[in-house]
């Protein structure tokens, strides 16, 4: 049981959180031939399209109703059509995301209602798939936002029925935005370990793998999930959700088809592999194939090579909520005291985690709580290098915005292998780092008699013998 | 070195060893034989004296796999940690230009690193073709002017306990008592200053800079530690000790009598592991070298010192009383680390004494009663099955038995020479104790040993599947 303190500063200090409109945005990204349209003034989304430039080394597809301060009055629903439009003919996605912003829902926006007047008006466009999902910024964080639109995705392009199991190989995968585009494919491949076609929801695998495409640049994600898996996805035999985030779009998922669904907090560990694994047992009726239990056995060796260092490290972790739950439970299921953890927002499952306390807030709140902690190494996004740098000890860098390093996306954090190199990793660290024992000098003195320099002989002092 | 002076060396008269079927010297035997070698023994006594270089005079094997094993630390030079070897190729030895190379070695180990002494390592090939690596010390001593020392420690010899001794008779012939200590300096309060050496104390992990201050505070100079943190210069002076504290090895015992006898300087044994061994040889010096103001000045600083501890361990001793400990270590250890565990509450179910003396079994049986278990085959397999049996907590050990521990899923703690931390004196006791606790409670060993789901099922469940 943790104590949530609510930090409730007046200013934050080197913010931790991103945006909801960029976890929808994000989340809309791992779809097939899609693009995000943000709602809000033209900076929300030149921002968002810098940052994921940055974090992902990938052109982004992203577009804005660039809202100018008439329609920001007079109501700007009209700039949302002629943007839909307008992406609708320069692009012809498949998918559009449609995105609220801080400013679109304090004027009142009802994006719903204008989709629909988009669609009534502009029959040529049938086809498309027009998203409206809610994401004000004043609200949650990348986390939520990225769950909001998975929602919304699901309530869209998801038809309601009773068919589940109709595809009996077939399995939905629900992942929260803490698993990056190499964790996808981790547990892509997991799950076809047993004989299973998993639909990934999103697809960052698929899109922001950092792959170089013989088709070129394009204007729209590429290689997500596509929106015909996605209309699939209630004849799938169950679900997998994984990060309490998006344990509301497993609920949604399940309403509309009935599908039944294993919950994850995490993928890090052994006993969350362990569940995972089980799990995809369970569905396949399959036994666990040779090589999971390899990994297994691979990832307890290096649980026991490590715990010299790792047992009772003191470490600090700055994280959106999910994320930081499956670090604690991972790092402390290997005897690391957590003696700061920051979440990015507020989340249910804060309290349950196994450490003493989380402070929702920034990563000023990070700095101080490691530093009185006396933390040892700490585990932040690429804004905690000047931190880690103040506090002198070592960061590894997880989360977002990683800007500073490279394959910072490509990295595989989960399952047993994943775990294995963030024990790896998170040991040479702290083992660097050690402290030393201080050297001890003697009152009396330890220096070279002056006649020793410069090789003078010694036979003088009697050393007469080795000068023969 | 022919067979008659290893022989000789074999035979210390004040190692307890001696007269004993069971040695620590004894014979390997073939087939079933664990350590290392006598260069590795010598390597290891005399590599800490850091201002020094350490010529491994042979093929790569002998340095290549052995320099760089980050265990003893300096407060000053870091000559020590160059890892330098002639690297004798086929050529080298097929065309005898073993010497040349050696000379030419030494030159550039002089010339470049301007060391304060060269000690040169003749290993087992040199040794087998018959390197003169006396005389090319003595002549490029000569051509460079600075000591070079011929350490003849081929691995052929015998073990690494002989190769500790070899190391010890080679600084007694050519090094100790070549030169005289300087006056001590002064002290502020006016006390007087004894001089004293510690012997077979390695400084592991910086450990002795825990206990170092007392001794500064005590008014004890410390001529030489042989030879954690040592200079050259210091290991000549070693003669004029007023007393010598043989720390936790027999190893170097050889040069402790030899002091005896020849300066009549005092010894006694003891170790800085644990609170009662820590004061116990506090105490045995302020004997050997004090008047009574000294002793009770020592023990105003040891009543000190055992209060601080007492509530620094507090805490752990409830942590780990009666968890269960296995020591298998060899010779002194296997008693100062009962004594130092004892300390701390927890319980020593048994302990090795592959190279322990009948004295160091005597004192087992003092600390662990008459019924005491002594481990004496150092098998791998079984000392692990030793372990189960007893159902210790943690297994003490040297590092080749850490990942077979691991492996076997017992918590381990390195107590030899290639570790990391500094256990010694009551610092060293609260840091030991942090640790222990660190490695029992750790959450992982739970995990090891609870099987997974699919491996509980019955295997006719995986089959119908």
């Amino acid at each position: 049981m943790a104590m949530v303190h609510i930090s409730n500063k007046p200013l934050t200090v080197n913010p931790l959180k991103v945006s909801q409109p960029m976890g929808a945005t994000l989340a809309v990204l791992g779809l097939d031939q899609a693009v995000p349209l943000q709602h809000g003034a033209q900076g929300c989304t030149a921002f968002s399209k810098v940052f994921f430039t940055r974090h992902f080394r990938e052109p982004v597809a992203l577009q804005t109703t660039a809202m100018d301060q008439v329609v920001t009055v007079m109501g700007a629903d009209s700039s949302v059509v002629e943007a839909l439009r307008t992406v609708a003919e320069l692009n012809n996605p498949e998918v559009i995301g449609l995105m609220t912003t801080g400013l679109t829902e304090t004027q009142g926006a009802d994006i719903a209602r204008t989709v629909k007047e988009f669609q009534r008006s502009s029959p040529e466009f049938m086809d498309i798939s027009v998203i409206p999902i809610n994401t004000p910024d004043t609200l949650g964080s990348l986390e939520s936002g990225y769950a909001r639109a998975l929602e919304a995705v699901i309530e869209h392009l998801v038809p309601e029925g009773r068919v589940a199991g109709y595809r009996p190989r077939q399995v939905n995968v629900l992942l929260s935005s803490m698993l990056t585009p190499g964790d996808a494919e981790a547990v892509r491949a997991w799950v076809e370990a047993f004989g299973l076609r998993p639909v990934m929801l999103p697809d960052l695998g698929g899109s922001l793998d950092g792959h170089f495409d013989p088709a070129g640049f394009s204007t729209l994600s590429r290689g997500g999930v596509s929106r015909i898996d996605v209309a699939t996805m209630g004849k799938s035999v169950a679900t997998l959700a994984v990060g309490p985030s998006v344990f509301t779009a497993a609920d949604r998922l399940k309403a509309r088809t009935g599908v039944p669904d294993h919950r994850f907090e995490g993928l890090m560990g052994l006993a969350a592999c362990d569940a995972f694994t089980e799990a995809l047992a369970g569905i396949s009726g399959r036994s666990v194939p040779d090589r999971i239990d390899r990994l297994r056995e691979q990832l307890l060796d290096a649980m026991v090579d490590t715990h010299f260092v790792l047992g009772a490290l003191r470490l600090g972790v700055a994280a959106d909520p999910d994320h930081l739950g499956m670090l604690a439970r991972f790092l402390t299921g290997v005897g690391i005291h957590v003696v700061a953890a920051v979440a990015s927002s507020r989340a249910e499952g804060l309290v349950d985690l196994p450490i003493e306390a989380v402070v929702v807030g920034d990563l000023e709140d990070l700095e101080a709580r490691a530093q009185a902690g006396k933390a040892q190494v700490l585990i932040a996004n690429s804004h905690g290098a000047d931190i880690a740098e103040r506090l002198r000890i070592p960061l590894l860098r997880a989360g977002f915005p990683l800007y500073d390093i490279f394959g910072g996306a490509a990295r595989k954090w989960v399952g047993y292998d994943g775990s294995r190199q963030a024990l790896f990793d998170l040991a040479n660290l702290a083992g660097a780092a050690r402290p030393e024992i201080a050297p001890y000098r003697s009152f009396y003195g330890k220096e070279r008699p002056p006649e020793m320099d410069g090789h003078v002989p010694v036979a003088a002092s009697g050393a007469s013998t080795l000068l023969g | 070195m022919n067979a008659d002076e290893i022989q000789a060396l074999l035979d210390e008269p004040a190692c307890a060893h001696n007269n004993k079927g069971k040695t620590g010297c004894a014979k390997s035997k073939p087939g079933a034989t664990q350590g290392g070698c006598a260069f590795d023994g010598a390597q290891i006594a005399l590599l800490p004296i850091a201002d020094a270089a350490h010529i491994v005079h042979g093929p790569i094997g002998c340095s290549g796999s052995s320099w760089d094993v980050r265990g003893t630390r300096s407060s000053g030079p870091d000559t020590y940690r160059l890892g330098m070897t002639t690297d004798l190729s086929d050529i080298d030895v097929v065309m005898g230009r073993g010497e040349k190379k050696l000379f030419h070695a030494i030159g550039q180990a002089v010339e470049r690193y301007r060391p304060a002494a060269v000690f040169v390592y003749t290993t087992c090939v040199p040794a087998l073709h018959g390197d003169d690596v006396a005389a090319v010390a003595k002549v490029a001593a000569q051509r460079w002017q600075i000591p070079v020392v011929p350490v003849d420690c081929a691995g052929f010899y015998g073990s690494k306990s002989l190769g500790n001794r070899i190391a010890g008779e080679t600084l007694y012939r050519h090094v100790i008592g070549t030169r005289e200590p300087a006056p001590a300096r002064p002290r502020p309060d006016g006390l007087p200053t004894h001089d004293i050496n510690l012997i077979g104390e390695y400084n592991i992990a910086g450990e002795f800079w825990r206990v170092a201050p007392l001794f500064d505070e005590l008014g004890l100079r410390i001529l030489c530690t042989l030879s954690g943190d040592a200079r050259f210069h210091e290991v000549q002076t070693m003669h004029r000790a007023q007393a010598n504290m043989v720390v936790c090895s027999k190893a170097m015992l050889n040069v402790a009598r030899k002091l005896q006898e020849d300066y009549g300087t005092p010894f006694f044994e003891g170790s800085f592991y644990g609170v009662e061994d820590t004061s116990q040889a506090l105490r045995d010096l302020a004997c050997l070298v004090g008047d009574a103001d000294f002793r009770v000045r020592t023990e105003v600083v040891i009543s000190r010192e055992e209060g601080g501890v007492a509530q620094r361990l507090a805490p752990f001793r409830d942590r780990l009383a009666g968890r269960r400990a296995l020591i298998f270590s060899g010779g002194v250890k296997s008693w100062s680390i009962v004594s130092a565990l004892q300390d701390l509450g927890m319980d020593v179910v048994a302990t090795g004494t592959e190279k322990s003396t009948e004295e160091d079994r005597a004192r087992i049986r003092a600390l662990m009663g008459p019924e005491a278990r002594m481990i004496g085959n150092n098998d791998q397999g079984a000392l692990m099955e030793t372990c189960r049996e007893y159902g210790v907590d943690i297994l003490f050990a040297g590092g080749r038995y850490l990942y077979p521990a691991l492996k076997s899923g017992i918590p381990f703690l390195d107590i030899n020479h290639e570790r990391d931390f500094g256990y010694a004196g009551y610092d060293g006791l609260v840091e030991l104790a942090q640790h222990i606790a660190d490695v029992i409670d750790n959450p992982i060993w739970a995990q090891l040993v609870r099987k997974p789901a699919w491996h509980r099922r019955p295997a006719m469940a995986l089959a119908c599947a």
